[in-house]
């Protein structure tokens, strides 16, 4: 089995240990024996066929702003990759971005691709420290957020988690991320997935149930430290 | 009103010190209340003014740098030693050294800043030299993003009188705007050893800048270095380990060449060959006839850099990851390291220990010991055997692996 990955503006997007996310689904894919290969994105490429896995990673203003025409270009493409099933993972900037639009603090308005239905409006403060959210479907996911975006869910979009402890889409609602078919976006970095495996286990298996287009088990894994360092992670202060 | 002053500022640190409060913040908190003006009207006397050393990695061991070379050419130096960089710590600084009769017998200050505190610094106190190291991820918690501490130190190069000593190597750092510029520079050779944020994992597309710069480090071998300082080059063995401090060392001598202008550099060269690193960034302790070095790591480029100084086949190591204020919360960066240059690690340590053995485990570099616990990670590690050791430690966990250390063997 071989799965392909496609890295969303690996350049410009790549703050926060964004890399650690890319080298966890590699890593546990290889552990099981499956092949990977990561193809990245950057703006005025094409997106090659066969892509299994997307993820995009949080980026500076200056990042931010060299992508936005590009990823308005690719958004059809990607819109029909994710309503096929594609597990999707985007976090911070990229979650912003996969919403309808991102107001400025200056009340410019920057298109996003409209796959997740979601608005974010630039904040008058940074939303920063560790942050613990309950999932439906992952359970306990922990990570670090670092925003000043408030993010709304539209009526109807499912938010990725509830608040637990950390401020999440806008420190209100106690709603954080978004959820659409196998698409996840959330402001949780740290990076997310070597702490929360079960982030990672649940694209991995997406993949391949898409891929083969029939109901899958990964094998189990050691997750020992993983486990502990989820533990450590979930106990420390704000 | 500074003699009232001096007297308040000293009686207040005398109290502080009598109840055992290491009395840093308070002396400085009343005199900032009482005489706003204080700080700028004892330092603004000074013939040279103020030199303010700023950046992301390498301020501390910089500022000694600095210090020392005009030391050696007969400048009486005011530094902020204690390593407590805000304008407070400095306005402690100068209660410590200062007469009660206002007497303040100085040349120079040269002052180690952080970006935020440089800029509230610079509102206060005219300054005439700015020396910017390099603008790297850190506690991106504290400052936000790297382009906005980019801006901090654009504030700082602004409020420099005389001169603004950059790196041109540093994609932030070298587009700074300034009246008077001076650059610092690595040769192309060295420059591929020396990863920024932008191409720590992409190499391909690195070259130097073609800004003409008053210092080069030319060639580094062991502690064998090559600067090409003016016009001419001169060699010397430093005492200073690691190619970031060798660097960092070119900065100082840009800075001093530009201060001093008559002195001969190789008088410069000749006293860098002295100096010694800061405390905490390369002491070598004895252990039970075992050598252990401590290495401060802070953030991706230097935990990067540190690996391709100081990993070899001789050394044991052990890793020591906080998340305290001082070290950052967020330690994310953790994974924009490539630590695969390490053969193993005897052991992991501090509050995030387990995070750090995770990170390994996708390196596939083998951790033998997990210890929260630094005292008892310290002791197993440095008394397993007589290998010499290398600790690689976040802020936090260095001054409490110092603290360990210095109770167990001669410094």
């Amino acid at each position: 089995m071989n799965l392909n990955i496609l890295h969303l503006y690996s350049k410009e997007m790549n703050l926060y240990g964004d890399h650690g996310n890319i080298l966890t689904l590699r890593k546990r894919c290889e552990w099981r024996g499956i092949k990977t290969k990561v193809y990245t994105h950057e703006p005025g490429q094409e997106i090659p066929n066969d892509i299994d896995i997307i993820f995009g990673g949080g980026g500076q203003d200056s990042g931010q702003s060299k992508i936005e025409k590009d990823l308005v270009r690719i958004a059809p493409e990607l819109k029909e990759m994710i309503e096929a099933g594609t597990p999707t993972l985007v976090i911070c900037g990229l979650y912003q971005l996969f919403g309808e639009y991102f107001e400025t603090s200056e009340g410019q308005k920057i298109q996003g691709t409209n796959i997740l239905g979601i608005t974010t409006k630039g904040g008058p403060t940074r939303l920063i420290g560790n942050i613990t959210i309950n999932t439906p479907e992952l359970g306990e996911v922990v990570g670090y957020e670092n925003h000043s975006g408030l993010t709304t869910l539209k009526p109807g979009t499912l938010a990725f988690g509830t608040v637990v402890n950390g401020a999440g889409n806008n420190g209100e609602d106690m709603t954080e991320g978004a959820m659409y078919k196998n698409c996840i976006g959330t402001y949780l970095h740290g990076p997310i997935l070597p702490k929360n495996p079960r982030v990672a286990d649940f694209l991995i298996l997406k993949a391949l149930e898409k891929k083969t287009g029939k109901a899958q088990k990964l094998a189990v894994l050691n997750d020992r430290i993983e486990q502990r360092a989820h533990k450590v992670a979930i106990s420390r202060p704000r | 009103m500074e003699k009232l002053s001096i007297l308040l500022g000293k009686s207040v640190q005398k109290v502080t010190r009598l109840r055992g409060n290491g009395g840093s913040a308070l002396p400085g908190l009343v005199i900032e209340r009482t005489n706003p003006k204080f700080v700028r009207n004892i330092l603004s006397k000074l013939p040279y003014g103020v030199v303010v050393v700023s950046g992301t990695n390498g301020k501390t061991t910089t500022t000694k740098i600095v210090t020392e070379l005009l030391e050696a050419e007969g400048l009486k130096v005011f530094t902020n030693k204690t390593g407590s960089n805000f304008v407070r710590g400095v306005i402690s600084a100068i209660l410590k050294n200062i007469k009660l009769s206002g007497k303040f017998d100085y040349d120079i200050a040269v002052l180690e800043l952080d970006e935020a505190h440089a800029v509230k610094f610079c509102e206060v106190v005219p300054i005439n030299y700015a020396l910017l190291l390099n603008v790297q991820r850190d506690q991106l918690d504290r400052f936000g993003e790297i382009d906005h501490t980019a801006e901090l130190l654009q504030k700082v190069a602004e409020n420099a009188q005389k001169a603004v000593v950059l790196n041109r190597e540093d994609p932030r750092v070298g587009k700074i705007k300034a009246k008077h510029k001076v650059f610092f520079g690595l040769s192309d050779t060295l420059l591929k050893k020396f990863p920024s944020d932008d191409n720590l994992l992409d190499k391909a597309d690195i070259h130097s800048s073609t800004q003409p710069a008053l210092v080069t480090l030319e060639k580094l071998n062991g502690q064998k270095a090559s600067y090409h300082i003016k016009t001419s080059d001169y060699q010397t063995n430093l005492t200073l380990k690691g190619i970031y401090n060798a660097y960092n060392a070119a900065g100082a001598l840009a800075l001093v060449s530009t201060i001093l202008p008559e002195t001969d550099s190789a008088n410069f060269v000749q006293t860098l060959s002295k100096v010694e690193s800061a405390f905490g960034r390369g002491e070598v302790f004895k252990i039970n006839d075992a050598e252990v070095e401590i290495l401060l790591v802070k953030n991706p480029s230097a935990f990067q850099l540190s690996l391709a100084s100081f990993v070899d086949d001789e050394h044991d190591y052990m890793i020591a990851i906080n998340d305290n204020i001082a070290d950052g919360h967020d330690i994310s960066w953790l994974w924009n390291v490539d630590f695969k240059a390490l053969p193993s690690v005897k052991m992991v340590s501090g509050i995030r220990a387990t995070d750090m053995a995770l990170r390994l485990k996708y390196d596939d570099v083998k951790v033998e010991k997990i210890e929260e616990n630094l005292e008892t990670a310290v002791d197993k590690f440095a008394t397993a055997n007589k290998k010499p050791k290398r600790i690689f430690t976040t802020y936090t966990a260095m001054l409490e692996i110092r603290k360990i250390i210095s109770g167990k063997s001669l410094l």
